[in-house]
């Protein structure tokens, strides 16, 4: 059905509402939970952030006393920890959960309440890993933890197992995250979306979620096989007993590379979204980039033993994790060349959010080369835990995850906010921001070649290692000032931005189809697609000829939808109702989790175990209470029933 | 117009709200999605179960004792296993009958046979306590380290050999005879069978709840699904028995 007369009645932005905690706590609005994911996350990133400077203080001349040994290796696993699992997953999965639905044509994710239990988990489980700090102190053995290391008799304290508890909560929100989104992709597109038509974010974000399904299963049963060898005397991966320390590393990494796919894919399907619009071009070769990011996902699972060569499994080993993992640059450089050609001819605005798309791809490239270099055994033999791997992952990660999220985010702040970010202090955040990265972590190569370890807490002078560990410190105080640059860029923009209309950058997706910010229910009228730039070619039905490869569609019907929450209209449209129940949930789960953490600490002594135990019998009431709520809402939300 | 699924115009609810650009219902390819994820799950426990039990294996036949001493056939009882994986079999059977009866809408049968696959899943999980109960009695404990007992044939053969003490340590008190032996078979096969329990737990509550729910709402559209969905979750877990019991009690 074509969409009939257009509503003209425009909408003011929605700030002068006032605040109610009811329609966070208790929302199931995809955009609402999306804003929560990315809050979280940025707080994360700064706390992130903040473990990274002091590190980089006590680095910066030799011989430091500024913090202890123990307290460094705390803040090294916990700025890890944090910047993978709570900070760039959820900032991934935060943006997604806002956009992926717009971008479909959809009006929230499929199961709505289940994406509220993800956020609240997520929250449980970095508030846990976060307690540790105040119990005892926390995991001090590095986010891979490697066993022996991890064993009571090495960490007796409880900072292993907050880990353990906190990172499985994170974990179980991941995968019933990323099983909404498989669902949501696969089966809420609105008509004529097939899935060759996909934007190709939401095709990173299926890619990723598969990832994710099949890599997460691993790495839960090694953490609870650790918890049972910390808490039940199992030996595992305790060698002293029988148990194997090499077999954690295999389960650990078995997950942890895929993990590194599922941190950086969202991103490359953000600068996808990003050149294109920027060059005002179609993406050079759409296939290409979404097959290669399926092909990067297959190829993720086989090449997990790099990350071991020096275990010393031997050459035919050694030779086949180094082959595919040297194989992984082929799709990636498919990547990069398309991304070169999207801009290559194109009519190119270099704003801000093009910018960081385009030190994306050059950062990304450094640390791509300096990934192929370690995938070969005898110079990872040499290079492997030192400065030079600390490089490589930096690049990559805040050279690729970091910059293209803040790509994303100038890219998506006005379609969530309603306001324009400031594009001069912009462009002046970005330079500052590319140079400190380059001042923080390029030096990091020479120092690895010259032999510095990674994960030392100081080091002796004389080494030759004090100039560029004095420049690296520096840089990372201009990297703060950038991020600084960027809170007041977006507190300033929040207040007295340039309002933004439904589509302020003359975009192509759908999401610019709806208004800045979106309504609760996104379309007052399902769009029908035709092709792969809806909106677009709405927009220039005359431009798009060749842009298909051959593909004949229909011309457009999409128009801007100018709708609110009062529209006409909008009220029949059925959405899930407000409930607490994915928050007591996730919160039950949380406080029996806490519960386990004390189960049989034999040190501790009884009154502690009655306590775990209490913890665990509150946490399992509040999930049959909560269970039983949530499914009482879905009968009561339940399109057969509606509203009786 | 056809709206793409989940949330749709109140009119047109009553059609097939929850079938989606797949063709398929929402929450049905959800589930088929952690079902796959379940898989590695298990795989993993499965794994780590195997590549230890060989371990033992190996240093037990390089010593000669793996005959005497190997914690499979001392412990597994394929007569108990084989009776409750018969139950479990039979529940999946009993769960397809539920799910016809449901989509007949014979709410009588369909009761029968709902209850029967919650009696044939609870006497699982009770076989597999008092399985537990007897391998712990038996000296099989999550411990890395089994105590087997010894026939006094067994325990002078072992004698005979002359093994070292880290690698099997042989006790004599009066009449009773045991080998302690390092290994971590106790561990994985406990982890690894009891997530598996754990998993048929939280199957027969689902179907309980599934059953309540229908007994309380037998005009409800959503049932058949409902109870699809139930049993899909539990085809999956007594699959997952049958690759445990094959790859760890029989082979």
């Amino acid at each position: 059905m074509a969409i009939a007369e257009q509503k003209l009645t425009s909408t003011a932005p929605t700030t002068s509402e006032s605040f109610q905690w009811r329609s966070w706590l208790a929302t199931v609005d995809h955009k609402k939970i999306g804003i929560i994911y990315i809050i979280s996350a940025f707080v994360f990133f700064i706390i992130g952030g903040i473990e990274a400077m002091l590190m980089r203080v006590q680095l910066g001349t030799p011989n430091n006393t500024f913090l202890s040994a123990d307290l460094y290796n705390q803040l090294f696993t916990m700025h890890a920890t944090t910047m993978v699992f709570l900070v760039v997953m959820p900032m991934n999965v935060g943006i997604g959960n806002y956009v992926v639905p717009l971008m479909i044509g959809a009006r929230d994710m499929a199961f709505p309440r289940l994406n509220a239990f993800s956020v609240w988990l997520f929250l449980g489980g970095g508030f846990l890993l976060y307690l540790s700090f105040l119990t005892g102190g926390a995991t001090n053995v590095g986010w891979f933890a490697y066993a022996p290391l991890t064993q009571t008799q090495f960490s007796p304290g409880q900072g292993v197992d907050y880990w353990i508890l906190g990172l499985g909560l994170t974990g179980v929100a991941s995968i019933a995250g990323a099983l909404n989104f498989i669902v949501t992709v696969l089966n809420m597109r609105a008509p004529g979306m097939t899935i060759n038509r996909m934007p190709l974010f939401v095709w990173m974000n299926l890619v990723v979620s598969f990832i994710l399904i099949f890599a997460f299963p691993t790495f839960t049963v090694a953490s609870i096989q650790l918890l049972f060898d910390r808490q039940f005397g199992a030996a595992f991966f305790n060698p002293a007993l029988g148990g194997d320390a090499v077999l954690w590393q295999h389960l650990f990494w078995f997950f942890g590379h895929p993990e590194v796919y599922i941190l950086i894919l969202p991103v490359m399907g953000m600068i996808s979204e990003v050149l294109p619009v920027y060059s005002r071009k179609p993406i050079f070769g759409y296939s290409f980039v979404a097959f290669s990011g399926v092909g990067i996902g297959f190829l993720g699972f086989i090449v997990w033993a790099h990350h071991m060569f020096g275990t010393g499994m031997g050459p035919l080993a050694n030779g086949f994790f180094a082959a595919a993992s040297m194989v992984i640059a082929i799709p990636t450089g498919v990547k990069i060349f398309n991304w070169i050609a999207t801009m290559w001819g194109g009519d190119v605005r270099l704003t801000t959010a093009m910018l960081y798309a385009i030190g994306f791809i050059s950062m990304f490239i450094i640390g791509g080369i300096s990934g192929i270099t370690l995938a070969s055994p005898p110079i990872d033999l040499q290079q492997t835990d030192s400065y030079y791997v600390v490089a490589h992952f930096h690049y990559v990660l805040f050279g690729g995850s970091i910059l293209g999220l803040f790509a994303g985010a100038f890219y998506w702040f006005p379609k969530m906010t309603g306001r324009m970010l400031n594009e001069m202090l912009g462009k002046v955040q970005f330079w500052l921001m590319l140079i400190s990265m380059n001042v923080t972590f390029f030096p990091m190569h020479f120092l690895g070649t010259e032999g510095m370890p990674r994960r030392i807490y100081t080091y002796e002078s004389g080494m030759g290692w004090e100039m560029w560990n004095f420049i690296e410190t520096i840089g990372t105080f201009f990297l703060a000032f950038s991020v600084l640059l960027f809170i007041y860029n977006v507190l300033v923009s929040l207040r007295s931005g340039e309002v933004a209309s439904n589509d302020p950058w003359d975009a192509a997706t759908l999401e610019w189809v709806v208004p800045s910010p979106p309504p609760s229910y996104n379309f007052l009228h399902i769009p029908q697609v035709t092709s792969r730039r809806p909106l677009w070619d709405a927009k220039y039905p005359h431009s798009t000829a060749d842009d298909h490869h051959g593909e004949k569609s229909a011309p457009s019907q999409i128009r801007y939808e100018y709708s609110h929450e009062d529209s006409p209209g909008a009220k029949e449209i059925h959405m899930p109702t407000l409930t607490y129940m994915p928050m007591v949930l996730s919160s039950g789960l949380t406080v029996a989790a806490l519960g386990f953490i004390y189960i049989n600490q034999a040190i501790l002594g009884l009154p502690m175990r009655v306590a775990s135990y209490v913890f665990i019998a509150i946490g399992f009431v509040m999930v049959f209470y909560a269970i039983r709520g949530w499914v009482l809402d879905s009968r009561r939300d339940s399109p057969y029933l509606g509203h009786h | 117009m056809s709206s793409s699924a989940g949330h749709t115009h109140h009119g047109e609810a009553h059609q097939k709200p929850l079938v989606g650009s797949m063709g398929v219902d929402s929450r049905k390819l959800g589930l088929w999605a952690f079902i796959g994820s379940e898989t590695l799950f298990f795989a993993t426990l499965i794994l780590t179960h195997l590549i230890f039990y060989a371990r033992t294996t190996n240093t037990l036949s390089s010593v000669g004792a793996l005959e005497l001493l190997d914690p499979r056939l001392g412990y597994l009882a394929i007569e108990l296993t084989t009776v409750l994986a018969t139950l479990l079999l039979a529940s999946s059977l009993t769960m397809v009958l539920a799910l016809a009866a449901s989509k007949a809408r014979d709410w009588k049968r369909f009761r029968f046979w709902q209850l029967a696959t919650i009696l044939l899943g609870a006497s699982f999980v009770g076989g597999q306590i008092y399985e537990f109960i007897h391998l712990y009695h038996e000296g099989l404990k999550l411990a890395p380290a089994y105590e087997m007992h010894l026939s006094h044939e067994a325990y002078k053969a072992l004698s005979a050999l002359n093994i070292d003490p880290s690698i099997v340590r042989l006790k004599e008190a009066g009449e009773h005879a045991t080998a302690l032996v390092p290994s971590l078979f106790g561990v994985t096969f406990f982890v690894m069978t009891g997530f598996h329990g754990l998993h048929v737990t939280i199957g027969i509550i689902w179907l309980i709840a599934i059953y309540v729910k229908v007994l309380r709402f037998p005009e409800s559209p959503e049932n058949p699904m409902d109870i699809e969905l139930g049993g899909l979750y539990w085809h999956f877990v007594d699959l997952v028995w049958v690759a445990i019991f094959t790859l760890i009690y029989l082979i």
